[in-house]
């Protein structure tokens, strides 16, 4: 125990004493552990609250450790005794010491019973700890002590962090302190003024925790009332029956409030009916009539007047109230002059976000355009050079993706076994590429539909054989961890790093198949056999080596994207077929033969699924089906895609 | 000559299914009807083992009514008009007695009609999404009131949660329990627009836009938490882009329903210490009954590292019961035996008792774990037993609903017009 | 007059094989129907009836698949996208019309007569409880009649593709890009119903298909031998239907336009035309056959339409020998069946010593690689077979190439 903490704690906990006389203080830690054994076995954040105020204002110097312990499950009960240690694992049992630290031996796992709040009670204990940790020596602690303040923003909260903010050293940790102080004191500070003056202070900040702090000042509730709005409500804004809010929704309010009588619902007529049946009628209509709704409307109608059932409201009575009555959003914050300022940041925000969120959505569309693209790029070789409908290209994705996982089994550490990965994998698709190029696509070049069927047999056997070494359960290719995390521009704009460096190996594959086509004997080569295959044959280029190459090129690429996807997302045996489809449409779309096509179908496809997922949040799948519909329709009618190749390049 | 070769054919198979039929009659037959092929074989092929592990240690005590169990496996390979199919023929061909099985709903419902025609017996062991009870059908695993209220719950009393995030699968499963969860939250003064719902395919993978869609709720200074019926592989990509996005449990809790010992197996779990999953079993718990079940599991499977998971206790506890019920009824004739299912009792591996209720669901404690580093949870809730409700409260469709066989003999009874609504199921 | 009679007399002179199938057909239905459990000695198990009536189906749609692919060139993988949407179609007016029964017979119990709303009310929530709703979904504003249904059946497949081909022929997509355009049709269309909100339970598909509104008395068994009939029936009318389509001078110009398109363009004839009318005739038969196919599996959901279904539909074809009729019902039955006894659990497991070769796992891996010997090696599949029993040999052409794709082309043909 540092002296320090105790002394500072000590002195809090005088204070805090001297405001509030409780009981409690006499007693030790360990005594309130002990008398609230039950409540602290199985703690809930509703009956905790007293046990853990209790703790902290015991005046206990032990009270702050047991408090920490407590939260980070490292507190445990002897179950013969029912006496308190902390607790650590060691080997197979526990190794106990005192609450004061000294050391009480080892104990066997089923004799101790490990506490193991939940995350409520933990927040508890840490808001509870803050007086003794916002100045703690510790910088973690410190910030901890922050942490648990803004997730958990109380007036209480205010004076004490205040106070620490004078003796801070912290830089980083002081402008944290700083802005939490300025969140709170816009909240809970007593003088209006004073938090108009914060609002303002912040100007058209992005964080989500202004955001967070200034909306709930903007929380209103609807209100019905005859004449004017009553006396010290902060009017936010009137309603119109008919424009703001509906008729029904109007007269539900006043039935709410209790200012008008409750309609009368389907349900309650029905049985109203039931009951009144009178000798095989209901109000003269006799009951075999009353198979349609007009009838029965007619059958209760006799029932009221007869006095029998209450009298429901009819419309024109709710038409009356409704218009004898006005309406009105009314804030729960009493204040005009803070609401006025709240929203007047509020809407300076939230142009601001409005432009960030659009920033993010087009970042989410450039990161799927690249995954696609990346998917995609192999298929640009071997179906947009050398026109072979290669149906199994997703299962040399999948490949590269279990490549990875199988690296990563044999070597642990994730940065070097993707170094390893990506290679290996090129070199095991470019293998089974070359193999199949020469094993079957070779005899199909006439017959396009027939190869077609034929790389779809492959990759049926290819996913199930996948299947059976691997098993359908997904395997985990885990990133380095310099690629966890995400690269933050605000609260709103960020991309993952995983993301960024999918990018990064779609621009780079596009820089290298450009270098390759353009620059380079083989590229040259490509496009004279893929034009004109025995003009190129004559001038000595040998046209089956050429295809095959070309043809594990395009496979390796695949295998490469794969451990790139599998990095993102997941390595499953159906990996390859997610992206079949696609990959073959960013293709066609983009023009088939040239990779700047390939590039703007990505891009296309892109931008256009995070389009419609942002018209319809809340449901992905609609997204896709809609997408694929325009790339259809879109195929129609422009069938070349969207860069056409002219002249003789086009072929037939 | 294609007719000719198909009756040959159809001839040849023909017999190989009469020939099923006439096989030992002095055992009783258990149906299993997991896929062990296609998609949920992953899933279906570990409640098949389990099933086999009961047979073989029933067989060990002797068996049943001094005979032998034999287990009658077939592979409706994920593929639901297969299920209907192999009921069938499990049914009238190879004379089952009982059958467990199936894993989704829907494959649950192209299994039901065969089995209320034939009069079968079903024992469906997987948490689902309720609004059902079949005569024919035992459901041991979780009904919404047993996983998902109580999740909920957790996140409004301890938790404090005030907005919700409701992502799901788009399937019959998250479809309605986010239903009745929505109707529930509305109940409890949670406003429609703090509930965020979206849905997403199957193996869904690119969740950069949904995640920031749940950080950017937020912003109106609620806690937010999100509850995930997400299923699968999907969870990977999500827990990837989680981590990522730094979302901490402490920030933004995510409960999940259908993530388990197993699904945790795909992913590195150290940035996903603290959130939650809810269940009836988690492999963690403390229990003698469980440590003996493990270690009965582990000599079984012959794998010391195999998971056990909430399933897996649905089916021990739904196939013990059968037992004890046949004893009881001291035939294995269906009707009798559905009989003596009420009010029988088996120990849970996490403690206290499972009772059969009427409505044919079970009494079951709810437990809710955070996730550790090593890919077990830490068991931070449980609850008493809470009885499986057929019908929701929720649903104002529903809540007038009620199941009660022996009493009503009706398992869809509007208690309101005091009529049956229908004997048999919707499908 | 006399031509039709002239048309045919010549058309079985020309098609001794349309009879021959007829003949087996009825013997086959026979057969099954003096077995089956129903209406004979129960030799059959009804499930295996069903299994039966349900590859007759199959054999109806890859006869379907057979004139588009095998004669017209088109390799369309959408096929089964139209399968099941006669599935979907018939299924609503079952489920619709079985749910009615029911509830009408539970608000029956209520003590007032049930309003038209409240029956409607009432079979909402059954059919779309199950996925959280109550209300009916546009989609199904003529569920309640049988006959606005069966319109359905066949028009909505058959306005689909009218349309689809429609925008395809006219824009001169053709070959590959057809096929993946298709098959970007069958994903879209399968992940649009996998949607909740698209009215058909999603995931959930419509289910219990197999029990008939009014029918609750028959059995099982004897409703499987009726369907093993009406589908029986309607794969002889299909084969009769399409043999004639292919023999006369329309299959000719449709043969043409597989081997050379632009040939057949600049002779005169209006190819779009021609492909437009195989695309939705074939559409609406592959309809015909999912309305009769689910009520025997008794669910349809959207997995059904999964790309890969359409592909296998191909693979029977082409398995069963391209361009010729019986070829795709030989392939779709032999496939099918057999593919049912290696998933089925009965093949019996290959030990190989270090590692045993269970079906289950490896039967997809079989089918896949023989699929490429199939295209490899044996272009005719298993129709080849007849011509070798026939003694009709392939010419040697020294090998100059018969069309683009010439491993469709038949001798005969090319000789008539």
């Amino acid at each position: 125990m540092r002296p320090f903490l105790l002394s500072l704690a000590t002195a809090v906990l005088l204070a805090l004493a001297a405001l509030c006389p409780a009981p409690a203080l006499a007693q030790g830690a360990a005594e309130i552990l002990t008398a609230n054994r039950a409540l602290i076995e199985k703690p809930t954040r509703a009956k905790i609250a007293p046990v853990i105020a209790a703790l902290a204002e015991s005046g206990d110097p032990l009270a702050a450790t047991v408090l920490a312990a407590w939260a980070e499950k490292g507190l445990g009960l002897r179950k013969a005794d029912g006496a308190f240690f902390l607790i650590d694992r060691s080997g197979d049992g526990w190794a106990l010491r005192g609450l004061d630290g000294a050391d009480a031996g080892m104990a066997a796992r089923s004799d101790i019973m490990e506490l193991r709040p939940n995350a409520g009670v933990r927040g508890l204990i840490a808001t509870a700890l803050v007086q003794f940790t916002l100045s703690d020596p510790d910088p973690a602690r410190r910030a901890g002590a922050v942490e648990s303040i803004a997730r958990d923003p109380s007036a209480d909260h205010l004076e004490p962090l205040r106070a620490s903010l004078e003796t801070e050293a912290d830089p980083a940790l002081l402008s944290q302190k700083a802005r939490l102080e300025r969140l709170l004191t816009l909240r809970f500070d007593p003088d209006p003024a004073a938090r108009v003056a914060a609002i303002e202070g912040f100007g058209a900040d992005l964080g989500l925790d202004l955001r967070a702090a200034l909306n709930p000042l903007l929380a209103t509730t609807r209100m019905a009332f005859a004449g004017d709005p009553p006396e010290g409500a902060n009017v936010a804004r009137m309603l119109v029956p008919g424009r703001d809010l509906t008729g029904g929704e109007a007269y539900d309010l006043l039935v709410a409030a209790g200012m008008a009588p409750a309609r009368l619902t389907v349900e309650e007529a029905r049985a109203a009916l039931l009951a009144n049946i009178v000798d095989g009628a209901v109000g003269g209509v006799p009951v075999a009539d009353l198979g349609t709704q007009a009838a029965r409307e007619r059958a209760y109608t006799a029932l009221e007047t007869a006095g029998t059932v209450p009298q429901a409201a009819t419309d024109a009575e709710v038409e009356a109230a409704i218009a004898a009555h006005r309406f009105a959003e009314v804030y729960a914050e009493p204040d005009a002059a803070v609401t006025t300022a709240a929203k007047a940041a509020l809407d300076a925000i939230g142009m601001k976000v409005g432009a960030m969120q659009a920033a993010d959505l087009a970042l989410d569309a450039v990161s799927l355009a690249s995954i696609y693209f990346l998917a995609a790029i192999g298929l640009a070789i071997t179906f947009g050079v050398m026109r072979v409908i290669n149906m199994a290209h997703g299962e040399f994705i999948m490949m590269g993706a279990y490549t990875g996982y199988v690296v990563q089994l044999f070597i642990a550490d994730y940065t070097l076994s993707i170094l390893v990965a990506l290679p290996l994998a090129f070199a095991v698709t470019f293998a089974a590429g070359v193999a199949m190029e020469r094993l079957v696509i070779r005899h199909l070049y006439k017959r396009p539909l027939e190869t077609l069927l034929a790389t779809f047999g492959i990759s049926i056997a290819l996913q199930q054989i996948a299947k059976n070494v691997f098993g359908t359960q997904a395997r985990p290719l885990t990133a380095p961890a310099w690629l966890d995390g995400a690269l933050t521009f605000n609260d709103v704009v960020s991309i993952s790093y995983i993301r960024i460096a999918i990018f990064v190996l779609a621009l780079v594959f596009l820089l290298f198949f450009l270098w390759l086509m353009r620059r380079t004997r083989l590229g040259l080569e490509v496009r004279a056999v893929t034009q004109n295959p025995s003009m190129a044959a004559s001038m000595g280029i040998n046209p089956d080596r050429i295809n095959m190459l070309t043809f594990g090129l395009g496979s390796g690429i695949a295998g490469i994207a794969g451990v790139a996807i599998g990095l993102y997302a997941k390595v499953t045996s159906e990996l390859g077929s997610d992206y079949i489809v696609q990959s073959f449409m960013t293709v066609v779309v983009g023009g088939v033969g040239n990779i700047w096509g390939t590039l703007a179908g990505a891009a296309l496809i892109g931008v256009l699924q995070k389009g419609i997922e942002w018209l319809n949040p809340s449901n992905t799948l609609a997204a896709q089906t809609y997408m694929i519909l325009f790339i259809i329709l879109f195929i129609q009618f422009r069938p070349r895609g969207i860069i056409a190749l002219k002249g003789r390049a086009a072929g037939d | 000559m294609n007719g000719l070769k198909g009756m040959m054919l159809g001839g040849a198979m023909g017999m190989a299914l009469a020939g099923a039929a006439l096989a030992q009659e002095d055992t009783i037959k258990v149906g299993v009807l997991h896929s062990l092929s296609g998609t949920m074989a992953i899933s279906e092929t570990t409640l098949k083992d389990t099933v086999l592990m009961m047979i073989e240690e029933q067989n060990k005590k002797g068996g049943l009514l001094g005979k032998k169990l034999e287990a009658v496996v077939v592979d409706p390979a994920s593929d639901w008009p297969l299920f209907a199919e192999k009921a069938r023929e499990l049914i009238t061909v190879s004379d089952v007695d009982v059958i467990f099985g199936c894993w989704t709903s829907v494959s649950r419902k192209s299994v039901l009609p065969v089995i209320e025609e034939s009069n079968g017996l079903l024992f469906y062991p997987v948490q689902y999404e309720g609004e059902e009870s079949s005569k024919n059908v035992f459901y041991t695993g979780a009904a919404p009131n047993q996983q998902a209220i109580p999740a909920v719950d957790y996140y409004l009393e301890e938790l404090g949660v005030e907005k919700f995030a409701l992502l799901g699968t788009d399937y019959v499963y998250p479809r309605t329990t986010n239903n009745i969860l929505e109707s529930y939250l509305i109940s409890k003064g949670i406003a429609k627009e703090d509930i965020f719902v979206n849905y997403t395919p199957f193996g869904h993978s690119d969740w950069s836009k949904i995640v920031s869609d749940v950080v950017a709720l937020g912003a109106d200074g609620k806690k937010v938490g999100v509850i995930s019926t997400i299923n699968g592989d999907a969870n990977i990509g999500f827990y990837k882009e989680l981590a990522a996005a730094g979302v901490s449990a402490d920030k933004i809790p995510v409960v999940a329903f259908s993530v388990g010992e197993e699904e945790l197996a795909g992913l590195d779990t150290t940035n996903l210490v603290g959130h939650l999953a809810a269940w009836n079993y988690f492999q963690s718990a403390e229990t003698p009954e469980n440590a003996e079940f493990i270690k009965t599991w582990h000599a079984f499977i012959g794998d010391e590292a195999r998971t056990t998971n909430d399933p897996m206790e649905a089916t021990y506890i739904g196939f013990k019961m059968w037992a004890q019920a046949v004893e009881k009824a001291g035939t294995t004739d269906v009707d009798p035996v559905r009989e003596a299912m009420y009010g029988q009792e088996v120990a849970n591996l996490t403690g206290g008792t499972a009772t059969m209720l009427p409505n044919h669901h079970l009494t079951k404690p709810v437990l809710i774990g955070e996730i550790r580093d090593d890919g077990q949870f830490d068991i931070i809730s449980q609850t008493e037993p809470v009885a499986g409700d057929a019908w929701t409260d929720f649903l104002p469709e529903s809540a007038v609903l009620e199941a009660d066989w022996p009493g009503l003999g009706c398992g869809m009874y509007n208690s309101e017009t005091k009529t049956c609504v229908q004997l048999k199921s919707n499908y | 007059m006399t031509r039709q009679t002239f048309v045919e007399r010549s058309f079985l002179a020309k098609n001794p094989s349309v009879l021959w199938f007829i003949l087996i057909l009825a013997l086959f239905t026979l057969g099954v129907t003096v077995l089956s459990e129903a209406y004979g000695v129960a030799f059959l198990s009804t499930s295996f009836v069903k299994t039966l009536g349900k590859t007759l189906c199959l054999c109806l749609v890859a006869l379907a698949m057979d004139l588009i692919w095998g004669y017209a060139g088109i390799l369309s993988l959408g096929h089964m996208a139209f399968f099941a949407l006669g599935g979907y179609g018939l299924g609503m007016w079952l489920m619709y019309a079985r749910t009615e029964e029911i509830v009408v017979a539970a608000l029956a119990q209520g003590g007032l007569p049930a309003t038209p709303e409240e029956v409607r009310q009432g079979i909402a929530v059954q059919i779309f409880g199950v996925v959280g709703a109550s209300e009916f979904p546009p989609i199904w504003a003529f569920a309640h009649s049988f006959w606005a249904q069966m319109a359905l059946v066949v028009l909505v497949p058959g306005g689909l593709a009218l349309v689809f081909g429609w925008l395809a022929f006219r824009s001169r997509v053709t070959g590959v890009y057809l096929s993946i355009l298709t098959q970007a049709m069958t994903l879209a269309l399968a992940l649009y119903l996998f949607q909740n909100d698209s009215g058909l339970r999603g995931n959930n598909g419509l289910s219990g298909l197999q029990n008939l509104p009014g029918l609750g008395d028959v059995s099982q068994d004897a409703l499987s031998v009726w369907f093993f009939w009406a589908s029986a029936f309607a794969l002889g009318a299909g084969y009769v239907l399409l043999a004639w389509v292919v023999s006369g001078k329309f299959g000719s110009v449709i043969r043409a336009i597989r081997d050379d398109e632009q040939r057949v363009r600049f002779l005169g004839y209006s190819v779009e035309g021609y492909k437009l009318f195989v695309f939705t005739l074939t559409a609406v038969i592959a309809a015909i056959a999912g309305a009769l196919y689910y009520p025997q599996a008794g669910i349809i959901n959207p997995a059904e339409l999964a790309p890969i279904a359409s592909i296998y539909l191909a693979v029977w074809v082409a398995i069963g020998g391209r361009g010729r009729l019986y070829g795709a019902v030989i392939g779709a039955a032999f496939v099918s069946l057999l593919s049912s006894w290696f998933t089925g659990g009965r093949a019996p497991s290959v030990p190989l010593g270090f590692y045993t070769v269970n079906w289950v796992d490896w039967w997809l891996v079989l089918l896949g690689l023989s699929f490429v010997a199939v295209t490899l090696f044996a272009p005719k599949g298993m129709g080849g077979l007849f011509d070798l029993w026939a003694g009709v040999r392939s010419p040697d052409r020294k090998g100059a190439a018969l069309g683009p794709d010439d491993g469709a082309l038949m001798e005969r043909e090319a000789k008539e």
